[in-house]
């Protein structure tokens, strides 16, 4: 026997704050950069040599471009870079590479670039990437901008250079949001942060000492939609990362949390639970205000994911008794599906961007793994080792997950490819760091 | 091909470089510095981030805490659970209805309910098992005449652990409702410390 328990409070709904900040420019940069370290790569990298580009001094305050592309093409476990002491010669462009030189040198790739300061006062970067064996040019490219943005530049060097070489869009030009825990108990200390896929850039978004939980990107990089609990109770919040103008969206009785932003960028899946505690998935449109109830159930429901094409939420409930994985229409009113049946707790569904692969904790022995199950064949694949691996978070790419993982006393984040061939870790310099998310495509 | 980056920022680097001058590549981390991203702590009464935290707890009244009364097994705060349990067992019920006594014959008096687990399994999963132990103290105290205005209920899940430990010993005191009292119903909150 179950009452319709939910007392809303549409006054709530109301656009309950705008909080304009002051300055633009928003957070700031007070922490240290994660520090980013393989852990496992593929048995045969490609050897590729990345050249020092030529400068374009002082407008280009001396960033290493060529190191920090050579540092994402490594760090993803799929190159091997030829050290500078051991290159033939330092070409800046295609035309001064002789590929034998560089063949002979182990190289089956060569990159030369260069950078260039453009009247209008932006930068320049521009590359070409020579395939040693046949000589072959395979890439010219420039990208420009100002020159604050040249590290971004950088890595938008290395998505190319990866897709050009391995097929797959590259996402190294990406941003991730983390928290931060620090302090021990009962005297913790919350940051939301924002940087570079690579741990470099932190911003600060929201500082607490009460817990921050579940950031979720829009899909156009713009927002973070995030559970802080500054007043004591759960609050489901968004944020515009550039500016920190943000809107408190849901506080109602119980639990809100585990917020999702749909496809469209229009609403929000949620989970409510209301004043006498019976946690269920709803969708919140956040220009209407209007709310949808997605499931009806006295067992947990929680954790929605939204399938690509935003017609579907993947979401997870312990009904049937652990908790396991379902698929429910984003309209309401449908029957949930039943889509984990191997081991007895399966959480936290994340559906990669082309659809076919969900990520998710599962239970393997007494430890917890992240595991992708093929959403065709049924296939499960655990792809971590750690004990306490949690918060599955997909590459843009669909290609590496992002995921938080414990070894001592530690909370560090750390990376798998889908082929569970390649890792590496991210850790910080003190505290803990958890709750990863991977935001979309820079566009 | 030429493609526009976006436009973020040499501030951005500009101010990566003063932390790095003022706390060292290396070194521990600067104190956070005075921040324009919202922050729960420095947010003052003016502020409309104020108000934020004020209209989450607002609608179910003010949230601020007060010492409650202490006499007896009513200074015991904290009930606790087994693994993957919302049962209150041993103690935990004399605590309970110690609270429950005290709350019925004392309708002014509010608490907050805070249901909490320990670190294992997802995150958001757990914040509904914590919430799962708070809504069976809760009813428990309803069951001994504690009207449902006195009662708020919070799950902080595996995110606020009483004890920072990695094992079971750790596990158990974080699998736990921690009855918080809260200023009386009618009676102005205190003044927010400075």
């Amino acid at each position: 026997m179950r009452t319709q328990a939910m007392a809303f409070r549409p006054w709530l709904l109301l656009p309950l704050l705008l909080i304009v900040v002051i300055g633009a420019g928003a957070a700031r940069a007070v922490h240290a950069a994660l520090q980013i370290e393989i852990t496992s790569g593929v048995r045969d990298p490609i050897p590729i040599a990345i050249v020092p580009f030529a400068p374009a001094s002082p407008t280009d305050g001396g960033l290493d471009v060529a190191g920090v592309v050579q540092h994402d093409l490594e760090g993803s476990g799929r190159f091997k870079a030829l050290p500078r002491a051991r290159m033939p010669a330092t070409p800046t462009r295609a035309e001064a590479i002789t590929a034998a030189d560089w063949k002979a040198a182990g190289s089956d790739y060569v990159v030369a670039g260069r950078l260039a300061s453009l009247d209008s006062g932006t930068l320049a970067v521009d590359f070409d990437l020579v395939n040693t064996l046949t000589g072959v040019r395979l890439a010219t490219q420039r990208f420009t901008g100002p020159p604050g943005a040249l590290r971004n530049a950088a890595h938008r060097v290395s998505d190319a250079i990866y897709q050009k070489i391995l097929g797959v869009r590259g996402a190294f030009a990406t941003r991730i949001a983390y928290v931060a825990v620090d302090g021990a108990p009962p005297a913790q200390h919350y940051q939301l942060m924002v940087a570079d896929a690579d741990g470099e850039n932190p911003h600060l978004i929201l500082d607490s000492r009460f817990p921050i939980m579940s950031p979720a990107w829009s899909p156009d990089g713009q927002w973070l939609a995030y559970v802080s609990f500054e007043s004591k109770l759960s609050g489901v919040y968004v944020q515009l990362v550039r500016t920190g103008e943000r809107r408190l969206v849901s506080a109602r009785a119980g639990i809100n949390g585990a917020p999702a932003w749909s496809p469209d960028g229009k609403k929000l899946a949620l989970t409510l639970g209301g004043s006498n505690g019976n946690p269920d998935i709803y969708v919140l449109d956040l220009a209407t205000q209007n709310l949808t109830r997605i499931t009806d159930d006295p067992a947990i429901d929680t954790e929605p994911e939204w399938a690509p094409d935003g017609r579907s939420l993947y979401f997870t409930s312990d009904r049937a008794g652990s908790p396991q994985i379902y698929q429910v229409s984003a309209s309401g009113g449908g029957h949930p599906r039943r889509i984990t049946f191997e081991g007895n707790y399966n959480a936290r569904p994340r559906v990669s961007a082309d659809g076919t692969e969900l990520a998710m904790v599962t239970l393997d022995g007494t430890n917890y793994r992240i595991a992708v199950q093929d959403l065709s064949s049924g296939a499960v694949r655990v792809l971590t080792h750690g004990r306490l691996d949690e918060s599955p978070s997909f590459a843009p790419n669909g290609a590496t997950l992002l995921y938080s993982q414990r070894e001592g006393a530690r909370g560090s984040l750390a990376t798998v490819s889908v082929d569970g061939l390649t890792g590496a870790r991210l850790k910080a310099q003190q505290g803990e760091i958890c709750e990863p998310a991977w935001g979309p495509f820079g566009t | 091909m030429a493609q526009q980056w976006c436009t973020r920022s040499l501030v951005t680097l500009l101010l990566v470089a003063a932390a790095l001058a003022a706390g060292g590549c290396g070194s521990k981390p600067p104190k956070p510095a005075p921040s324009t991203a919202p922050t729960e702590v420095n947010r003052g009464a003016e502020s409309e981030g104020a108000n934020a935290a004020n209209a989450a707890g607002g609608a179910l009244g003010s949230q601020e805490e007060v010492g409650g009364p202490q006499a007896g097994l009513l200074a015991s705060r904290i009930v606790y659970f087994d693994f993957d349990s919302a049962v209150i067992k041993g103690e935990g019920v004399d605590v309970v209805a110690a609270h429950a006594k005290y709350l019925a014959a004392n309708p002014q008096a509010r608490v907050r309910l805070e249901g909490n687990t320990d670190e294992r399994g997802s995150r958001e999963y757990n914040i509904g098992l914590g919430d799962r132990r708070a809504q069976s103290v809760r009813r428990a105290m309803l069951l001994q005449g504690v009207s449902e205005g006195q009662i708020t209920t919070v799950s902080y899940g595996e995110e606020r652990p009483a004890d920072p430990g990695h094992d079971e010993a750790a596990w158990a005191k974080n699998r736990r409702v921690e009855i918080v009292y809260l200023t009386p119903a009618g009676q102005p909150a205190p003044a927010p410390k400075p």
